[in-house]
């Protein structure tokens, strides 16, 4: 029995579809949601959104929301969210960089945590686009 | 009256600016569409996120309110308003009404007895805020036609972190509704402290919080807001491309019946000057022949 699984941000619908397994990264640590999961509401946080859907993973890069798991169906509010194969590698690394260099030149408080926040979402979606290219490499061989 | 050749100037300037208005009412219908569209494409995240809201508000009255948005604060004498406009204008009376809407809602807050604070989003309620003195605060200009949220949270979370502090006790939101293509109307809305909204579905559901529901509450509502403000950005740039759209059509329609007058005027001239060189060569004909 496949959970329906629905993810908006507010800009727009990004994702709706019947998933056998979503594994989300909770402000409290890595959950797994199988269906006929407890209803359950929680903070994410940045990090990797991964979906499997008949024995395929697809990876998302999640930079915080909210998810609400009902008995059949799955919503998540996200900040920002991304597909790994929408995110390119060497654009991802370069905004990386740019936020490091943020943080460092950060004068304020707010401004250094505003930094901090870009960075780790930046790295998320590093990271992200790093598990689409294994992914693809070990398919090949 | 004018002599002809001025009058075929007139004309030709006058079909120039109806061609552009013309022009112009095509892009903004079609920027209307666009703009339309993205209001709808927020709707999945806020009624998600409203039904989100009744159901933890329902469980948590009273005591758990406390230190949340949806508390109740007593008056502080100050209160937050938030203006959202375009930047730019032919569209109408489109900001100017909501200056309007503006200016009585400062002056029905002093007779409260209450100061307002003004945060504008759009160059024009800027520029209006400014020239008249409102106690600007933050502005964020030029967003463009299709904001992202992260572009508007700087002016949001200005006025938000001040509610936190305790030293707002409202804020307010006065925005364009898009009624329909033809009817935009400016909208007050009141952002903080937030009314719950009803809980949709009867479903009692015993949710799991993680962490917990006053941190999943107090992380909500101040997302809430924002996706309140960011809608109504979307709306105001759907009201501003339909009500350009019809300023310019009736501007094109104008263009259209000066022309129109102009060329009726310019045929008399052009008669009127025929005829008086006939008469001249007929008159002097006849001085002529008497001679």
């Amino acid at each position: 029995m496949p959970i329906h699984l629905k993810i908006v941000t507010a800009e727009r619908e990004v994702f709706a579809d019947d998933v056998d397994m979503v594994s989300a990264p909770t402000r409290e640590g890595r959950v797994g949601i199988l269906p006929r999961h407890a209803p359950l509401l929680s903070i994410l946080t940045s990090g990797e959104l991964g979906i499997v859907k008949g024995g395929e993973r697809t990876p998302f890069a999640v930079s915080g929301g909210f998810m609400q798991v009902l008995p059949t169906n799955i919503i998540i509010l996200a900040d920002t969210v991304e597909r790994a194969d929408e995110i390119d590698e060497s654009r991802a690394e370069t905004a990386v960089r740019l936020a490091e260099e943020q943080r460092a030149s950060a004068k304020s408080e707010q401004d250094m945590a505003l930094a901090e926040a870009k960075l780790r979402k930046e790295m998320v979606r590093l990271q992200v686009a790093r598990i689409k290219e294994a992914g693809r490499r070990q398919g090949r061989s | 009256m004018a002599s002809s050749r001025e009058i075929k100037r007139r004309i030709r300037s006058v079909k120039n600016v109806g061609q552009i208005t013309r022009a112009m009412e095509m892009v903004a219908a079609s920027k209307m569409r666009r703009a339309q569209r993205n209001v709808m494409a927020t709707r999945p995240y806020a009624d998600s996120m409203r039904n989100l809201i009744g159901e933890l508000s329902n469980r948590s009255i009273g005591m758990g309110r406390k230190g949340t948005m949806l508390e109740v604060k007593p008056d502080t004498g100050k209160v937050a308003l938030i203006v959202v406009t375009p930047d730019r204008g032919l569209a109408g009376s489109l900001s100017s009404n909501i200056f309007r809407r503006v200016g009585r809602f400062i002056i029905e807050q002093q007779q409260l007895g209450r100061t307002v604070d003004t945060y504008a989003y759009g160059k024009k309620g800027r520029d209006f805020l400014a020239r008249t003195g409102q106690n600007l605060q933050a502005e964020a200009i030029k967003l463009g036609d299709a904001p992202k949220l992260e572009q508007i949270l700087g002016v949001a979370t200005a006025a938000l972190s001040r509610v936190q502090t305790g030293e707002y006790c409202e804020v307010y939101l006065i925005y364009s509704e898009f009624v329909n293509t033809l009817v935009q109307r400016p909208n007050l809305k009141k952002l903080v402290p937030v009314e719950a909204p009803e809980s949709s579905g009867g479903s009692r559901l015993d949710f799991t919080y993680e962490p917990s529901q006053e941190e999943i509450l107090s992380e909500l509502l101040p997302r809430y807001v924002e996706t309140q403000i960011y809608q109504a950005i979307l709306e105001s740039i759907a009201s501003f491309y339909s009500a350009q759209m019809v300023a310019m059509r009736n501007a094109t329609k104008s263009a259209k019946d000066l022309v129109r007058d102009l060329t009726l005027s310019f045929n008399k001239a052009r008669q009127a000057a025929i005829t008086k060189e006939v008469s001249e060569i007929s008159s002097g004909a006849a001085a002529l022949a008497d001679g």
